[in-house]
């Protein structure tokens, strides 16, 4: 019986076979080896397409699988980082072996950046020199402030007297500062001669800061020697209300976010008074009007599309304060100075894509600004009294400033970008002096710009950008044309080199426009070299440079007005070396840099005799800033130290028989060091779902107390010399910030309605 | 009566081959989620999902084999994490990132096939952890809240799936009590999973019906 049907089951195999072949013949072995030209691929995916087959390679690039599938089929073999390759196959009787030869993908985990110049701290997934938010507030020398905290990398100098950043042997003019894309005009607050104004955009507003110490891109113009670039924050992540209390006043504000997260607003406003501290830590000045600052902000964002964005934030801030102090030019008397600030800042950003390849960006602010100043002399009895320095000055700013930028991507990362940028300035002032006298000026500038760049991917080791920007000046009724290049060669894993070359025109200052002399664009070129190493949390950067300054401006005495610029004639150069570390990996809860910069410049601009080194280069400087948290008391330990070796100073004067500058006195001030410390205790830290955050902060500028002098001023008469000082040794900051998610309240609110 | 008996077993061996072909994505899947069981090192388990993907491209219509591929490279990250043995901060986004993006991109087609489905939205909440503990000082402000909201979200769609419990049970027993985690809380969770599991039943045998040895494992560590 058995047998029987044993018989009869081979004849319907035999039947069976007609059929269904791969019922009954062998299954056969797909085997082989995947490999990029050097080395075997590990963990590479081999599919008989349409089918369950396949096998993952091994250690070894080795794969082997069985397959009782017949006919034609696509092998598919894929790895991440590697081009997908697919091969047309007849699966017969035999086994097959192949040999698969991977390309590299370009792609942007492992493809070099273009960086020679710039510190890129964007949100990216790559770390690198990443200054953000938080990185800039847990900075101890920064007080919360941007620049503050950018003056603790290579390039930037500690000048204390002026505001804005003086890099690599350039003025703070030389500087300029974009958000979202577009000019800032009056970054920081107004503020009294030989005090540096801080700036009025609070760190939180931004989730990137680019600082470009040279050879930036063609996006960015009207800089002779570096850009900060801030990109805003998108949507909040949750519905808040906000409320700071300091020595220094207070804030509140609200937050909105709508249900589906695609919309937000709000608003906030405080109010600031120096006052209390300055009657605990004694100042330089008597203030009579303790500075004072109300300043409201207000935002909304919403997505236009999946991909589309539109964001609003605005600044209004009105500021006053007024002092008197010694004065230099007549001993017994005091000189009184008083400034009214108002301030408008509105700024629209939009971004969208366009379709899978194209993507645009478009900026939109408008920037006004007033200030009132007061400078007489007064005598002991606080009478005034007629001196030709005394004056009254109104400046008042009008600027506005668009761009617009196309993005194509290209394959392989590359890209190609262009647009246009346009920049109004109106700028107008009444200037009274000690008699009475009223001079009025008004300046309008319209600056067009076209640009167009390239980010060129020729392998994941191997990259360049190339660019051009062309700009119009309707005030000089002149074109100039800027020419951008930077490549960048990967020489190991982690590691790159970059150069980069670039020319750079900007505007003379505006206070040297109003004058009867015809001026053209100042020029810069950077030639820069750069070395990176650069780890998951490791970063070692080295760069030198070469700056070259053409057509800077010269001044002059003119019909007994010093400080009118005469021509173009000026010139310069600089050269440095710069090394930056930082390392968050080694030492558990420790993050820590350091950034050294030499610096050797020389330059014959403004009254200058001749080629000197300017008063605002150190030949050295250096910072370490440390941070640590410490998880456990969830308090937050940060340190910074900085130093700068001594700077030259020059009282320069004119003298009427030769008609030609001469140094009254020079000399060098002594090194400057600053040791800074602050606390930052976060109770609900990593709490999870907690109804409310709270930052409590305690921090002390200069802990050491030592004496720092950013130069010398000198009385008209050049007889009497005082130090510039800052205002106070030591400043010590104590607040608490406190934030209340409201998500949970309103849905409580609503669900009991 | 030969001949009726030829077309007999004829008909009955056709039949048995039409019902082996709509049952061998059931075989060829139960046979993975038998090796999945066992595989406890990130390359077998990223192999493993290699293979669950090779079965979901070729199927097209199918969200689980996605899902287990998702699920199996989201798993490799979390070995690759604590690979030495302990969760060290930070350091290891280099590693975990890419399996995070590859995990999330398995996931987002399972999605497409398999819209509001609680199950899905459990390996979201993986996912947002293992972003999170790539560089939980920087992220945990986006990632914190955009895990805590998947959990929620894969509640709401199934308020008795047991799997939100274990993973909210981890995240308690794994967070330091300073940052508001607490082994007891762990513990009545895990609890309240093993009675979510009791009554517990997977649509079929190739549903997600994993977590059960996890909470088990748990327990008894706690005691």
């Amino acid at each position: 019986m058995f047998v029987i049907q044993f018989r009869f089951m081979k004849k319907i195999a035999c039947f069976l076979l007609i059929f269904l072949p791969a019922c009954l013949m062998a299954q056969i072995t797909i085997s082989g080896k995947v490999s990029d030209k050097k080395n075997p691929i590990h963990g590479a995916s081999i599919t008989l397409k349409d089918t369950y087959d396949g096998a993952t390679t091994d250690s070894l690039g080795r794969f082997s699988f069985r397959t009782f599938e017949k006919g034609e089929f696509t092998l598919a073999v894929s790895s991440v980082g590697y081009k997908p390759f697919e091969e047309k196959i007849t699966v017969g009787k035999n086994n097959l072996s192949f040999d698969f030869i991977l390309k590299e993908e370009i792609t942007e985990m492992k493809a070099v950046v273009v960086t020679a110049g710039t510190f890129e701290a964007s949100d990216k997934k790559r770390a690198g020199v990443v200054l953000n938010s938080i990185d800039i507030v847990t900075t101890a020398s920064a007080n919360a402030d941007v620049t503050q905290a950018l003056k603790t990398l290579p390039g930037a100098q500690q000048v204390g007297e002026t505001e804005g950043l003086f890099v690599r042997g350039g003025t703070a003019a030389e500087t300029k500062i974009f958000i979202d894309g577009t000019l800032v005009n009056k970054f920081f607050y107004s503020a009294s001669p030989n005090v540096s104004g801080y700036g009025r955009f609070s760190p939180f507003l931004f989730r990137g800061t680019v600082f470009s110490t040279g050879g930036y891109s063609a996006l960015y113009g009207q800089a002779l020697s570096a850009a900060v670039i801030l990109e805003s924050i998108d949507l909040p992540e949750r519905t808040t209300a906000n409320l700071g209390i300091s020595v220094l006043g207070v804030d509140a504000g609200y937050q909105f976010l709508n249900k589906k997260k695609t919309a937000s607003w709000g608003f906030d406003y405080n109010y600031t008074n120096l006052g209390l501290a300055f009657l605990v830590i004694k100042q330089k000045q008597n203030y009579f009007i303790y500075p004072g600052i109300n300043e409201g902000h207000v935002n909304f964002r919403f997505k236009t599309s999946k991909t589309g964005m539109l964001k609003y934030y605005s600044n209004y801030s009105h500021s006053i304060f007024g002092f008197r102090e010694p004065s230099i030019d007549s001993v017994g008397y005091l000189n009184l100075f008083k400034l009214k600030n108002f301030f408008v800042y509105q700024n629209l950003a939009w971004k969208e894509s366009l379709g899978p390849n194209w993507k645009l960006n478009a900026g939109l602010s408008y920037t006004r600004n007033s200030d009132d100043i007061d400078s007489r002399l007064q005598n002991s009895d606080r009478g005034d009294v007629s001196f030709f320095k005394n004056f009254r000055a109104k400046p008042r700013g009008n600027y506005l400033n668009a761009k617009l930028v196309i993005e194509r991507k290209l394959r392989n990362l590359s890209a190609i970008r262009f647009g246009s940028e346009y920049n109004f300035s109106r700028d107008e002032a009444t200037f009274s002096d000690y008699s009475g006298n009223k001079y009025n000026y008004t300046l309008k500038e319209n600056m067009n710009a076209l640009f167009a760049e390239s980010d060129i991917y020729i392998t994941n080791g191997l990259a360049a950008k190339l660019g051009t920007r062309l700009e119009h000046s309707s005030l000089f009724n002149k074109n100039n044309i800027a020419p951008r290049i930077s490549l960048a060669y990967k020489t190991g894993k982690s590691a790159q080199a970059s150069v980069a070359y670039g020319i750079f025109y900007e505007d003379p200052e505006t206070k040297y426009l109003p004058t009867a002399n015809a001026l053209i664009f100042m020029k810069a070129t950077h030639y820069i070299a750069q070395y990176m190493v650069q780890n998951n949390q490791r970063v070692f950067r080295a760069e030198a440079y070469y700056k070259k300054y053409e057509n800077l401006v010269k001044t002059g005495f003119v019909y007994r007005r010093d400080g009118v610029a005469i021509n173009n004639n000026g010139s310069g150069d600089a050269k440095g070396l710069e090394f930056f570390w930082r390392d968050k990996k080694t030492l558990k809860y420790l993050d820590y840099w350091i950034s050294y910069t030499y610096l050797d410049t020389k330059r014959d601009f403004l009254n200058f005799p001749y080629a000197i080194t300017p008063n605002f280069a150190a030949k050295h400087n250096a910072s370490i800033v440390i941070k640590s948290f410490a998880l456990p008391i969830k308090t937050g330990f940060n340190l910074s130290y900085t130093y700068s070796s001594g700077r030259p100073y020059y009282n320069i004067m004119w003298d009427a028989n030769s008609s030609k500058y001469f140094f009254a006195d020079r000399g060098m001030i002594p090194d400057y060091h600053n040791v800074s410390f602050s606390v930052n205790y976060i109770p609900t830290i990593g709490k999870q779902n907690a109804k409310s955050f709270a930052v409590y902060v305690l921090s002390v500028n200069n802990i050491l107390n030592i004496k720092q002098t950013y130069g010398y001023q000198y009385s008209y008469s050049g007889s009497r010399k005082e130090a510039i000082v800052p205002p106070a040794r030591m400043f010590v900051f104590i607040g608490a910030f406190l934030s209340f998610g409201t998500d949970r309240t309103q849905d409580a609110i609503n669900n009991n309605l | 009566m030969k001949k009726i008996s030829f077309a007999f077993v004829a008909v009955f061996f056709a039949s048995t081959i039409f019902a082996q072909m709509s049952d061998k994505f059931t075989s060829a899947m139960q046979s993975k989620l038998a090796l999945m069981d066992s595989a406890k090192d990130a390359n077998s388990l990223k192999d493993l999902s290699a293979a669950f993907e090779r079965i979901a491209d070729a199927e097209k219509t199918q969200w689980l084999p996605y899902y287990y591929a998702a699920l199996c490279n989201v798993n490799a990250g979390n070995i690759a994490m604590t690979g030495s043995g302990t969760v060290s901060m930070g350091n290891n986004s280099d590693k975990t990132d890419p399996l995070a993006d590859k995990s999330e991109e398995l996931l987002n087609k399972a999605e497409a096939l398999s819209k509001d489905n609680s199950e899905i939205f459990i390996v979201k909440k993986m996912i947002a952890t293992l972003r999170l503990m790539g560089d939980p000082m920087n992220r945990y402000m986006t990632y914190g809240p955009e895990g805590a909201q998947a959990l929620e979200t894969a509640k709401k769609l199934n308020p008795d799936n047991p799997r939100a419990f274990v993973l909210e049970g981890l995240d308690k027993f794994y967070t330091p009590e300073q940052f508001g985690g607490s082994k007891e809380e762990a513990k009545k969770l895990f609890e309240q999973a093993l009675q979510k599991y009791a009554s517990f039943k997977p649509e079929s045998n190739i549903h997600p019906n994993w977590g059960k040895n996890l909470v088990d494992d748990m327990l008894a560590q706690m005691k």
